[in-house]
């Protein structure tokens, strides 16, 4: 019988952007089970719901995570317009959707570079945060804020983007495009980066299903769920389809990953070509009640929003249950029987944002 | 469109409802608590874009038994229950006795206790 | 599969000029829609209180006594909620950031005018 050690991992680690405590069990190498440990991070946001009114809200919702800022933003004040029963202008809804899919672009290369970091490609990290910088600069153009946009508001959105600042963005993008094509050829074709991604951490489909994945690495053990298709925004006029992949592996991640990539930069040139001219917000009075659970597809995956008004300016309950969370039990089930040297790896393969899942 | 359906049930009957949503190809979204003079617990089960709602209204911190052996993916949101808001629920699968949730004050969204004293002092 | 890859990146990378900027000598300027630091046009502020009570924060303190006007530069999120809601727009968001410094101190405008009225010389 092998003798069994417990090796601490995190909460500070340098692959880690967020600190996150797991004990490994280990037998000489291999991982046979990981016992996950969290709120370092952990800020009562939902309990702040009680403090302050639903229109100040946005503003603590759009901070809960710097990555996907702009969607959580999105999520909330989208749950409060259905639950107010809100038109939003059609200007307004597109360009919630082109702020959405930069938070993507931004979030996924954001993500490429710290998977090559983990397993040791400092220069491809290095090249592929330095095309991040041109998709933070587009954003701060636009919305004000490289990381935290706060441009969603109850009602609208409080900044526009004019047309010749729009076709000079798109402009951008195509550019943008070239020059990620030949950092996703090097994530795609290197032999390096194959060797260390190709069949680790495999997801069954079942697994995937059962154990509650969603996002992409639902999408790369081959369940076809991706929230937009639900229609919120705009994307209900778009023209788009789920990248799926089969293998379940972390390369399939990758490259389900890559090519959203690649469908958000089309996703914002098709609405910019059928965004239409007025109005951006619309007044709101009154106080929302009842409940509903709203879903948006951030770029980890889905995250719902639980909001329950009862008639006065406080909310009774916000509730974020955020794609990382749901991914837990995944990777919880990857990490048994790898190696040691593949933990983060296989860590950073969930895309975890600890400050989501804690609040 | 996508449906959105919220019913609601009794503590007694949680697990065959829990079981008709597996056999009818549900699977478990997420598991939510509100906490106000009352307890609700929310069951959140989806297939494909459709979504619907189990709510059970517990009066105090009555004994909840654990689906993890239906869905075994629940014991998470459990936990983070159990931690959170105090709501003792029995039976699950991987329990992690309150360490799954570091806060300095224990149980923070329901009935407060005391300060919990391992954390170091400033 | 290939290998060496990178390489023709790394390659090229090697006669270009770098991509990052020489700080503190060439300093990176701000876009027009940047969200800054808070001012506000002390003459028109009618210290109704409202900026007070929507900041997500509490960084904003309305004195209506002594005519003040205090904002703590360092608990503001710049969400800009406050220019928002103002009543007399005397509130407005520049596009530089708060400068640092070595304490945190509050940053206060009085309205020192005096009414006509009561001078009598």
């Amino acid at each position: 019988m092998a003798e069994r050690t417990i090796i601490p991992f995190g909460p500070q680690h340098p692959v880690l952007p967020e600190p996150i405590h797991l004990d490994l069990v280990l037998e000489d190498e291999k991982v046979i089970e990981a016992i996950p440990s969290i709120g370092f991070i952990h800020r009562g946001l939902e309990k702040l719901v009680e403090k302050r009114d639903f229109l100040q809200y946005t503003y603590v919702a759009e901070r809960i995570c710097g990555i996907c800022s702009f969607m959580h933003g999105l999520g909330y004040c989208q749950g409060i317009e259905t639950l107010m029963n809100i038109e939003i202008p059609e200007r307004a809804l597109f360009l919630r959707t082109i702020w959405s899919e930069m938070s993507r672009i931004h979030s996924h290369l954001l993500w490429l570079g710290l998977t090559a970091d983990a397993f040791g490609f400092e220069s491809l990290f290095m090249q592929t945060w330095k095309i991040r910088e041109t998709m933070l600069d587009i954003m701060e153009e636009t919305s004000g804020g490289r990381v935290i946009m706060g441009s969603c508001t109850i009602g609208g959105v409080r900044k526009d983007i004019d047309r010749e600042t729009l076709h000079r963005i798109v402009n951008q993008l195509a550019d943008l495009e070239k020059q990620i094509h030949e950092i996703t050829s090097v994530f795609e074709k290197d032999y390096t980066v194959q060797q260390r991604l190709v069949g680790l951490g495999t997801l069954t489909r079942e697994d995937a299903y059962d154990l509650g994945a969603v996002g992409p690495m639902a999408k790369a053990s081959g369940i076809c769920l991706d929230m937009r298709q639900l229609g919120y925004a705009a994307y209900s006029r778009l023209d788009f389809t789920p990248i799926v992949a089969s293998a379940g592996d972390s390369y399939a991640r990758t490259l389900v990953r890559m090519q959203e990539i690649y469908q958000s930069i089309d996703l914002i040139r098709q609405c910019e070509a059928k965004m239409p001219l007025g109005p951006i917000l619309t007044k709101v009075t009154g106080n929302p009640t009842g409940e509903y659970f709203m879903r948006v597809e951030q770029p980890r995956g889905e995250v719902i929003y639980y909001i329950k008004g009862n008639g006065t300016k406080f909310l009774d309950r916000v509730r974020i249950r955020t794609p990382t969370f749901a991914n837990l039990p995944s990777l919880l089930k990857i990490l048994q029987g790898c190696e040691l040297a593949d933990v983060p790896v296989l860590i950073l393969t969930i895309d975890p944002c600890i400050s989501c899942t804690e609040r | 469109m996508a449906a959105h359906t919220i019913e609601n049930i009794s503590l007694s009957s949680l697990l065959e409802s829990v079981k008709r949503m597996k056999e009818q190809g549900f699977r478990l979204i997420q598991m939510s608590c509100t906490h106000k003079d009352t307890f609700i617990l929310d069951y959140t089960f989806g297939k494909e874009l459709d979504l619907f709602d189990l709510k059970i209204i517990l009066q105090a911190l009555i004994e909840v038994p654990s689906i993890t052996s239906i869905f075994p993916a629940a014991f998470i949101y459990e936990n983070e229950i159990h931690d959170l808001f105090g709501i003792p629920i029995t039976k699950i699968s991987i329990d992690y006795s309150g360490n799954l949730f570091k806060t300095s004050i224990k149980t923070p969204f329901g009935d407060q206790t005391a300060v919990s004293t391992n954390t170091p002092e400033k | 599969m290939s290998f060496f890859k990178m390489a023709k990146i790394i390659t090229r990378n090697l006669f270009t000029s770098p991509a990052t900027r020489k700080y503190p000598l060439t300093k990176r300027s701000n876009y027009s829609n940047t969200r800054g630091k808070i001012d506000i046009q002390i003459e028109n502020c009618v210290h109704c209180g409202i900026c007070q009570r929507r900041c997500p924060t509490g960084a904003i303190t309305v004195n209506r006594i002594d005519k003040e006007w205090t904002i703590d530069p360092f608990a503001c999120v710049t969400c800009g909620y406050c220019v928002d809601v103002c009543p007399k727009k005397c509130l407005s968001m520049n596009n530089q950031y708060s400068p640092s410094a070595h304490t945190k101190e509050k940053e206060t405008h009085k309205d020192a005018r005096v009414p006509d009225h009561t001078t009598n010389h």
